[in-house]
């Protein structure tokens, strides 16, 4: 789980620092305006929050160098409105330090915490306040029940969303669809159709590129295709009972998932030229890359992975490169969306802690956050954010189907999993499935790695 | 916490340190004749007694403890863990792969250190020879696994390579391997990096073996008529022959407790864990506080003859 974030904030970081020297280079002189633009914001958004001058809030989070800076410069409103000070703190070992950091007595104010798993084992140690109700009348207005449900645990409200990610994309080049006529599919039917034509046209192993490495945390991006499919072949419900255990690993309705997501990645003529164990070893990074050369057509991955793509190359509509959502099983139903995001944790209720919590849950903060964000690589579920704040042609995507009211969003279920199958066998598991291993004999490992109580 | 705190919590420890070393001094000094002798080294020995009872004896104890116990420790299980171990198909590869490891390893490392050993005996460039063997054991075995990635690296045919070992390959017209993926064979190619690294110290161990026989030996075993191989088998391994247990041992021992290079190389994917790696992965990753405690009580019990027959070749080969 921990290994997820830090990728994914890699990922972000790398937008961020490539958005960076864009500025510096491009637009130099527009430095100066912004800061100039953040100091006469107007302050009677934050009169509800009172006088705070003097106090200070801690802040820890794993979000780390250089787009720490980002986060820092949407609280700057708050500090300069309320006179607060924000003592921000990120580390890359966040979530093994936390919990130590949580029993040794020495927890921060605030804790950017991004898995609910991780929610849940704080919960656990009794020092996490519950959020003001002031937080939560605003996850009530600006976010879905689905993401509300994430911060809360066995009934009580602890922690207000803050940012999003959305995993169900397929990367493509919209350039060689056009050039061979092919269409974005709308069903999954539809898509089966389109990997057997693509493989028919270009040959064996040229529709869908994948890879799953990742250092430490290999298997994970497998995780996500399974997660990603039980959605739309279970359905929520099933998807909910599965990742809380309501239903066995190995219930049939995964084993049909995973089935299904067999027919893609094991099949040798739909993947990475035929090979199919090349998939263990190659890493999510390099994975896509072959969309570029026209090696291959097709890559499942989440919003993140536009920070992967070399130097200019453009991600957009009429681009490079650009994604679509992965199509639903039957689109009648709705869209399953699966995602992740960060949790807004608290361990005191000081008034200035409250404050800054209400704060971060509001849709101002989203709005001055997009803001501060000008190169891209951010999103958010809040629904008060105005998708025209967005920069890159991605994020207004994910944004809008994050806030599609047809929208059935979920959260990552490794990160929901307690950690010893969610960022441990699982992705073991799912890493032996694609070097060999049967269905059957994967989700019954995994099944029986389930922590007893 | 400011630098003058610090500073501060500092000169503390160190002013505590010596008072409480001028106490032992103290009470040492106070005990007089032969029974003083004794109190005495009592006084010296003891708190080092202490401080291995406290950070070597305790935790010993309580892992042997934890090993009897469910993954997170709350329940008493009996010996559950160890049938784990020894017959889940999982475990059981892990303890295959070991003994693959602790078979390979010193054997090739102490074989390879022992020819070239031979070979760059009172040759020109001796000194230089031994060095270039020597350097990997200076590189640290994560270091070691990051090079050994580069040159196992391997990508599609299509794809530009980035391996030397399959650049190579593809140069020569053959497909690229992926070396750290398909079982068995990339445990051997893991076993490669450790002998990689471990080959320069069983050379330079056994050269100096070697060059510590005395002369007279080898001039009378001349004028016998003994020549080449047998000159190796009649009196160079007899004589270095402690050398080499002590080497093999002591490999044998490193190899044991083998984790860097599988953590880095494939995390104990694919098939390649090791007892090490899977006793970190157990215990911190899945989670299982009691597996992973019965596993590291296996890896103790399994260095144990290693230690005893190291601890008496050593004192034979002094005593002599």
């Amino acid at each position: 789980m921990a290994l997820r974030v830090t990728r994914s904030s890699k990922a972000l970081a790398i937008t961020a620092a490539a958005g960076l020297a864009l500025m510096l280079t491009a637009c130099g002189s527009n430095d100066d305006d912004s800061s100039s633009s953040a100091s006469s914001t107007d302050c009677a958004a934050y009169k509800t929050y009172g006088d705070l001058k003097g106090k200070t809030v801690s802040v820890y989070t794993s979000i780390v160098a250089p787009e720490d800076q980002q986060q820092i410069d949407s609280y700057k409103p708050f500090e300069e409105c309320t006179g607060a000070t924000i003592k921000y703190e990120g580390s890359k070992e966040f979530e093994a330090q936390l919990p130590v950091r949580v029993k040794g007595g020495n927890a921060p104010d605030i804790a950017i915490v991004p898995q609910p798993g991780l929610l849940k084992t704080l919960v656990a140690t009794g020092k996490v306040k519950k959020a003001p109700d002031a937080t939560a009348a605003n996850a009530d207005k600006w976010f879905g029940p689905d993401w509300k449900g994430y911060g809360t645990v066995d009934g009580t409200f602890y922690a207000a969303p803050l940012g999003a990610n959305v995993k169900s994309y397929v990367w493509y080049s919209p350039s060689a669809f056009k050039d061979k006529g092919y269409e974005v599919p709308q069903t999954f039917a539809d898509l089966m159709t389109l990997t057997q034509k693509i493989t028919d046209d270009n040959g064996k192993g040229s529709a869908w590129c994948a890879g799953i490495g990742s250092g430490d945390a290999t298997g994970w991006p497998a995780t996500d295709w399974l997660e990603d499919m039980l959605l739309r072949t279970g359905g929520v419900d099933v998807y909910d009972q599965w990742v809380n255990h309501e239903i066995p690993f190995n219930d049939p309705k995964v084993a049909d998932a995973l089935a299904k997501v067999g027919g893609i990645l094991k099949n040798p003529n739909f993947v990475n030229g035929g090979d199919v164990k090349s998939i263990a070893t190659t890493t999510f990074q390099d994975a896509g890359q072959p969309i570029l050369d026209g090696s291959c057509w097709m890559h499942r991955q989440a919003s993140f992975y536009a920070a992967n793509w070399p130097e200019g190359t453009k991600v957009g509509p009429d681009g490079d490169v650009w994604a679509f959502y992965f199509p639903a099983v039957d689109p009648a139903q709705g869209k399953p969306v699966l995602g992740g995001g960060e949790f807004i944790t608290a361990f005191a209720d000081r008034p200035e802690v409250q404050a800054f919590q209400t704060y971060l849950s509001s849709d101002t903060w989203a709005n001055n956050k997009a803001k501060a964000t000008p190169a891209g690589g951010w999103v958010s579920a809040n629904k008060g954010l105005d998708v025209n704040n967005l920069v890159s042609p991605l994020d207004k995507l994910s944004a809008q189907i994050l806030q599609d009211p047809k929208a059935k969003f979920r959260f990552d279920g490794s990160d929901q999993m307690p950690g010893a199958v969610g960022a441990g066998t699982f992705w073991k598991g799912m890493t032996d499935w694609i070097t060999g291993k049967s269905d059957a004999d994967t989700l019954n490992y995994i099944e029986n790695s389930w922590p007893k109580s | 916490m400011s630098a003058a705190e610090k500073f501060g919590q500092m000169f503390f420890a160190i002013g505590l340190f010596a008072v409480v070393f001028i106490g032992i001094l103290l009470l040492a000094s106070l005990a007089k004749g032969r029974k003083g002798e004794r109190v005495q080294s009592l006084a010296f020995v003891g708190p080092a007694l202490l401080l291995l009872a406290v950070g070597l004896l305790y935790p010993a104890i309580r892992t042997v403890g934890q090993s009897f116990k469910n993954g997170d420790g709350t329940k008493f299980i009996g010996l559950d863990n160890y049938t784990n171990i020894f017959t889940s198909p999982e475990q059981l590869l892990v303890i295959r792969n070991t003994a693959v490891w602790v078979l390979l390893v010193p054997i090739f490392a102490t074989a390879i250190g022992l020819i070239y050993a031979l070979l760059v005996d009172k040759a020109r460039g001796e000194s230089f020879a031994k060095a270039l063997i020597f350097l990997p054991m200076a590189i640290s075995m994560v270091g070691a696994s990051i090079i050994w990635k580069f040159m196992y690296d391997y990508r599609p045919k299509t794809r530009p390579q980035i391996g030397l070992l399959n650049a190579i390959l593809v140069k020569l017209g053959f497909d690229p391997q992926n070396f750290i993926l398909n079982a068995p064979a990339n445990t051997v190619f893991l076993i490669v990096i450790m002998i990689w690294i471990q080959c320069g110290f069983a050379m330079v161990i056994l050269s100096a073996a070697i060059k510590a026989i005395p002369e007279d030996i080898i001039e009378a075993a001349r004028l016998d008529g003994v020549r080449g191989m047998q000159m190796f088998r009649f009196i160079t391994l007899p004589s270095i022959r402690g050398a080499v247990v002590v080497v093999l041992t002591t490999i044998g021992i490193a190899v044991l407790k083998v984790f860097d290079i599988v953590r880095t190389m494939t995390g104990g994917q694919f098939d390649t864990s090791v007892v090490a790696n899977e006793f970190y992965n157990q215990t911190f990753r899945y989670d299982n506080t009691g597996l992973g405690a019965a596993l590291a009580v296996v890896l103790f019990v399994l260095v144990i003859p290693f230690i005893v027959y190291n601890a008496r070749q050593l004192r034979r080969s002094e005593g002599r």
